[in-house]
């Protein structure tokens, strides 16, 4: 008796670890057809972050009592069948700068380590809409500024494939809680590059959508021209599916575009017949790591193969768009982080002299190394005397490389390449020398500048067993065309797990 | 580009930020480097290139002068380090 009693409890057990292991679509099937319940999913997440998050440092909150909270609410509606879409009662994790009521919101910065918002971001608000149980929030660089989450006041993630790498950013927490399997899902943000690239490093799917596509209301602003807010997950599947649910026009955000193609899980496609894809010749040079350079062409000879058309073509510009970027950026983020003043919210020196001397040094003592050196650059490149030198030609350049990119797409579907040009960095490589580490950024800025969606998925490892990262870039709203290119390249491939967590045993 | 004393004890006054002696120094090096390293842009042409802030033609969004938000003082209050009677609290700003 004893002896079933144990056996029932371990198959309990093993049911709970399959949990985490599942797509989000997996579960949300699941939970349709009671298979499991909302409760088993969100406790099965729960219990595998307070397991295994220790060692990774995926979250800066989690949020157990509301996601229970919201769990048994969800399950309520699913079971008078007011919830019928594949997300209601999915557990997901949200990056710690988009708006949650009533939870710590800190952007991973000192400034806003007590900022408790009273209104939630419109994209989680869609999420929970959908039915989706919102678990916590992750890990970040402070302010999205860096690409290896290491600027976090709260310490630095670490990659589940090997922990003395980094796991990419600036939305290392998302990228690194799937790969993790703390959670199936989550939503990052991406400036340039910051869900594509932590999703490469962690062998994980990520969209950056087009700007407009995706609102960012309640999402801190970093530089505003270029910010979106997208999925990360295990699959392309789960992330249109995502995409689909946060996607609407929302007029609270007045850069929000109202489009009515909405419906990425019609790009769930496995035909690339006749699809025409560029790889930019500039794109595979001398900086580019030969083991992901060769991975690229592998994928190419892959869709080649299912009866896509892959040439290569000269794309141009590819060198100016780090320098263009860094100034947009810096210059925007100097503006929009004029707000944290130690007045409205978050963090206010303790001792000051007048009002200026406090604004002073509550954002010195507030605002970490990266943070700071941005501010700093972005405020020169601002000011009389240097505006149109710098910002000004930024703008010009930007224009040059949108140009660029509509001329490849007169004669290309998607625009195919790396994520970057090296899998994950050891930590604390790339913090000593800025300038290196913005190099990083050479394939995903590019795509923020022209406002274009693109997808980052897995495409092969390194001889240290590293994921590769493989990135397609459509046309502005064109997302269903990198839909449907990375769908049918998924198909061909497993999905592999780190081997940390396929390891986990009973 | 050298960056002078002047031109970062400048800047730190526009981005309100006060940095260590420490600070400034590596401040100095970063930047000088960062506007080397962003010169690169004077390669190109753009005499006749339009600045181009966003890339999709956007409109000026427009609504009716109608108040849609309720009073929310209470809630905005919440977050603010201090607070007196409904406002937000800042030190004297003059005498």
């Amino acid at each position: 008796m004893a002896a079933i009693r144990c056996l029932r409890h371990l198959t309990r057990e093993a049911d709970k670890m399959n949990i985490t292991g599942m797509t989000a679509a997996e579960i949300g099937r699941k939970i349709k057809a009671k298979e499991i319940s909302v409760i088993e999913a969100v406790t099965a997440c729960l219990d595998a972050i307070e397991q295994y998050d220790k060692e990774y440092n995926c979250f800066v909150t989690v949020d157990r009592e509301g996601a229970l909270k919201q769990a048994i609410e969800v399950q309520k509606k699913i079971d008078a069948g007011e919830l019928t879409g594949p997300l209601a009662g999915v557990p997901i994790a949200i990056k710690d700068n988009m708006c949650q009521e009533g939870i710590l919101t800190s952007c991973s910065s000192k400034i806003l380590s007590d900022f408790v918002p009273t209104y939630t971001a419109e994209a989680v608000l869609k999420l929970m809409e959908a039915g989706a149980v919102i678990i916590g929030k992750t890990n970040m660089d402070e302010f999205a500024m860096g690409s290896t989450t290491e600027t976090s006041y709260y310490g630095e993630t670490k990659n589940p494939w090997d922990i003395t790498k980094v796991p990419g950013g600036s939305s290392g927490g998302s990228a690194a809680a799937v790969a993790a399997e703390e959670v199936p899902c989550a939503l990052g943000s991406d400036t340039g590059g910051s869900i594509r690239q932590p999703a490469s490093f962690c062998g994980v799917t990520g969209i950056k959508p087009t700007y407009g596509r995706v609102s960012r209301y309640g999402l801190i602003a970093y530089g505003s021209s270029l910010d979106q807010i997208g999925p990360i997950a295990k699959d392309v599947t789960d992330c249109a599916t995502i995409l689909e649910a946060i996607s609407q026009y929302d007029k609270k955000d007045s850069t929000s575009v109202n489009r009515t193609d909405n419906d990425f899980t019609t790009a769930l496609v496995d035909d690339v017949k006749g699809m025409k894809i560029g790889l930019p010749r500039d794109y595979f040079t001398e900086g580019l790591d030969s083991e992901i350079k060769d991975a690229v062409y592998k994928a190419a000879e892959v869709l080649k193969s299912k009866g896509a058309i892959v040439e290569e073509f000269d794309l141009g510009m590819v060198e100016y768009a780090i320098p263009a970027y860094y100034i947009i950026a810096s210059a925007e983020a100097s503006s929009n982080l004029e707000r944290f003043d130690g007045v409205k919210y978050g963090y206010r020196t303790e001792q000051y002299t007048d009002l200026h001397n406090m604004y002073k040094k509550s954002r010195s003592e507030g605002f970490g190394a990266e943070v700071k050196r941005r501010i700093m650059l972005g405020s020169f490149v601002l000011s009389s005397g240097y505006y149109d030198a710098y910002y000004v030609k930024a703008l010009k350049v930007k224009a040059l490389i949108k140009q660029a990119y509509d001329k490849a797409f007169e004669k290309y579907d998607v625009i195919m390449g790396p994520v970057a040009p090296t899998t994950a960095l050891d930590m604390g490589a790339s913090l000593s020398d800025p300038i290196k580490m913005y190099l990083g950024d050479v394939y995903t800025v590019p795509v923020n500048l022209a406002g274009l969606p693109g997808i980052s998925l897995p495409c092969g490892y390194d001889s240290d067993g590293m994921p590769i990262g493989l990135q397609m870039v459509g046309d502005a709203f064109h997302e269903k065309t990198i839909i449907r290119a990375a769908y049918a390249f998924e198909q061909t491939k497993e999905y592999k797990r780190p081997a940390g967590v396929s390891e986990r045993g009973l | 580009m050298i960056i002078t004393d002047e031109t970062i004890d400048y800047v730190g006054i526009l981005a309100k930020l006060e940095l260590s002696d420490e600070e400034k120094l590596q401040a100095k090096k970063d930047m000088s480097e960062m506007l080397d390293y962003v010169s690169k842009l004077n390669e190109l042409d753009t005499e006749n290139v339009t600045a181009m802030s966003h890339t999709f033609p956007y409109n000026n969004v427009f609504r009716e002068d109608v108040v849609t938000n309720g009073d929310d003082r209470e809630n905005l209050l919440k977050n603010a380090p201090e607070q007196k009677d409904g406002c937000y609290k800042v030190p004297k700003t003059f005498d």
